[in-house]
């Protein structure tokens, strides 16, 4: 492989890797605070895609509008979805949420067949993001270069909010111990609604990022890049947002190293992450950046 | 078990018998179809149920299961020339070329075929708990399908396999019914006597409390690894039967969507009930039916709403929500079918007493 293949597949494993992360923390941020797989976050993911789709081709709004109003309106239908099918089986057994996640996404996915229709879309991209770049010998998709910008934008706004705000504090003290946290007066359903909606924001990101890098649009498309974000989140040590970007990168990086390493094995790419899941898991637990926890009997 | 059961559940089987006999007679062939993928639904429902709804194991591994079986027990059916004409792309590997058994035979080589591919899962996976067992099951299911869609001589990849042999010896199409009909009783009435032997217990105290349940000396592993082999050999049995019955199986058939298919149908009829499962089997799979007359268009008078394919799943989620949200335990929780219930009723009470 040459220097100039290798530095195009590096930087594409980059961008895929950014866009694993992005939707690896929504995951990773819910399962800290309800220790809930939050299944409908790889819908959630793609109904941001359709959003930013019709506001720009039914609606004829300019991108950065557009692309805005799908961040705000992905945020409130990821609120929606924890008022309506995660709030009121909160003091149910944990088997009973998973089941409801399991069924809001089948909603969600349903509903967007109906309403989207099957067929698959074209994201509209505006000529901005088309260009292509040439530095060197290596040529790259503007798109490329902005998704890990973008990326790294969004972590550090995130880091900001949960490290720095009062909201942030409230939102970590949840997460180590919940019923403490009550206790101390923390409103816990605003705080649950918040981490729902920051979570559903970055996935929007995420989304009309995918959405202009990989240009087309179907319902389900949601459901692989949602299961491997998951899995990124697992890696990483799950409830950890650094580990969850660490995680979205191994994986990003690793998938686009085992399609450059040889074609036939590019067949195989969507078992990379659930083989690393399960080895992480036999050797490490809690993941690569998670901490251990004894059971309570 | 006591000898007034014993006729009971021979009396509660002929009852079923004799209702199927009947049913077989003024079913169009239609129907018939629709009454048989019921069948496998029952199966798939109850093998799931032992898992997640006995050892309480929240396992989504399902769909890879019933691959394993479909494709084991097709590889095993279908005749030289049937394989020839499937792999165009890629000549068939030599060895299964030549290989045609008996579909009784075949169908059972399946089951083991999953049960095997559990036992492999098994060994690691059953050491993880909740939802990182969930999460590792389903992405054991994937990987298998991942394998079959990448493995082009061994199952003829994506293009998937056409022209599967009907159910049965005879290779005529009525006589699936019986078969899976046959099957269905089989499993059920294995599944009552494993939940009902000190098997069963074990399993239901590993559900309640994992911690007590060790300390009264079960052997965890042990009994997960059981129900966890039992339940996809179930699941083979399963999957071959519903590719036979369709007569053509991909691997996009075994996503994981059809997983959630069977968990919904579990939850449905009562997370730990067979009697649940049984009719939440065959009320939904009826229902997902008769909910197609939404996908088309629906004349009320003049009035005509044209549907938009898709709406009954919309229909049938919804429902599903409502379920979930409102009646957690199901249509039966863990309660089962036994005749004392009818020993309430007003009028069978008198009989009873003088008996």
């Amino acid at each position: 492989m040459s220097l100039q293949t290798f530095l195009q597949h590096l930087v594409n494993g980059i961008s895929l890797g950014s866009l694993y992360a992005l939707l690896a923390i929504g995951y990773t941020m819910v399962y800290g605070i309800l220790r809930l797989i939050n299944f409908a976050h790889g819908d959630i993911f793609m109904l941001a895609t359709y959003i930013a789709f019709y506001s720009v081709t039914t609606f004829l709004l300019p991108w950065w509008a557009a692309f805005l109003i799908a961040i705000i309106l992905t945020a409130l239908l990821g609120i929606i979805l924890e008022r309506a099918a995660y709030r009121p089986l909160r003091s149910s057994p944990r088997i009973s949420i998973m089941i409801s996640a399991i069924g809001a996404s089948f909603l969600i996915e349903n509903l967007a067949i109906v309403i989207f229709g099957g067929r698959p879309k074209a994201f509209p991209i505006a000529p901005i993001f088309s260009k292509i770049l040439v530095v060197g010998d290596v040529s790259i998709s503007i798109v490329t270069v902005i998704i890990p910008i973008v990326t790294a934008i969004a972590l550090f706004i995130l880091n900001y909010i949960v490290n720095k705000t009062k909201t942030g504090m409230a939102m970590r003290a949840v997460s180590k111990d919940y019923d403490a946290a009550k206790l101390m007066g923390i409103n816990i359903n605003y705080i649950i609604s918040f981490t729902f909606g920051a979570g559903s924001a970055l996935a929007a990101i995420g989304g009309i990022l995918w959405g202009l890098k990989y240009p087309q649009l179907i319902p389900l498309m949601g459901i692989m890049p949602g299961l491997k974000c998951f899995i990124a989140a697992v890696i990483g040590g799950i409830g950890n947002i650094k580990g969850a970007v660490l995680g979205g990168f191994i994986l990003g990086l690793g998938e686009i190293a085992i399609v450059a390493s040889s074609p036939a094995l590019s067949g195989y790419r969507d078992a990379f992450a659930f083989v690393l899941l399960i080895v992480i898991l036999l050797f490490k637990p809690t993941g690569l950046m998670g901490k251990n926890s004894a059971e309570k009997v | 078990m006591k000898k007034a059961n014993v006729v009971q559940s021979l009396v509660s089987i002929a009852v079923v018998v004799v209702l199927l006999t009947v049913l077989n007679g003024f079913l169009s062939s239609f129907q018939a179809r629709i009454f048989n993928l019921c069948g496998i639904y029952v199966i798939l429902a109850l093998s799931m149920n032992l898992i997640n709804g006995f050892v309480g194991l929240f396992s989504l591994g399902h769909a890879g299961f019933m691959a394993v079986g479909a494709y084991t027990t097709a590889m095993l059916t279908m005749s030289k020339e049937m394989k020839e004409m499937n792999f165009f792309l890629e000549p068939i590997a030599p060895w299964l070329l030549n290989v045609q058994l008996p579909f009784p035979i075949a169908l059972i080589v399946g089951g083991l075929m999953a049960s095997l591919a559990a036992f492999i899962i098994g060994a690691p996976v059953l050491r993880l708990n909740d939802d990182y067992l969930a999460i590792a099951t389903l992405g054991f299911s994937e990987i298998i399908r991942v394998i079959f869609t990448n493995t082009q001589s061994l199952t003829n990849g994506a293009l998937g396999l056409k022209g599967l042999p009907y159910i049965g010896i005879a290779n005529k199409s009525s006589e699936a019914y019986w078969w899976i009909w046959g099957i269905v009783i089989i499993t059920v009435v294995f599944m009552v006597v494993l939940i009902k032997s000190t098997y069963g217990r074990a399993f239901k105290a590993i559900r309640e409390d994992e911690v007590a349940a060790e300390a009264m000396g079960i052997n965890l592993f042990k009994h997960k690894m059981m129900a966890f082999v039992i339940g996809a050999f179930f699941a083979g049995i399963g999957g071959s039967l519903l590719g036979h019955l369709m007569g053509t199986i991909d691997p996009l058939l075994f996503r994981y969507l059809l997983t959630f298919n069977i968990v919904l149908i579990v939850v449905l009829g009562g997370i730990g009930s067979i009697t649940g499962s049984v009719i939440s089997a065959i009320v939904v799979t009826i229902a997902m039916e008769v909910l197609r007359i939404l996908d088309g268009t629906i004349k009320i008078g003049s009035l005509v709403i044209n549907g938009i394919p898709g709406t009954r799943m919309v229909v049938f989620s919804v429902l599903l929500m409502v379920v979930i949200l409102f009646y957690q335990r199901g249509l039966m929780g863990t309660k089962e079918f036994s005749w004392s219930w009818f020993k309430k009723l007003p009028f069978i009470t008198k009989k009873a007493k003088i008996s």
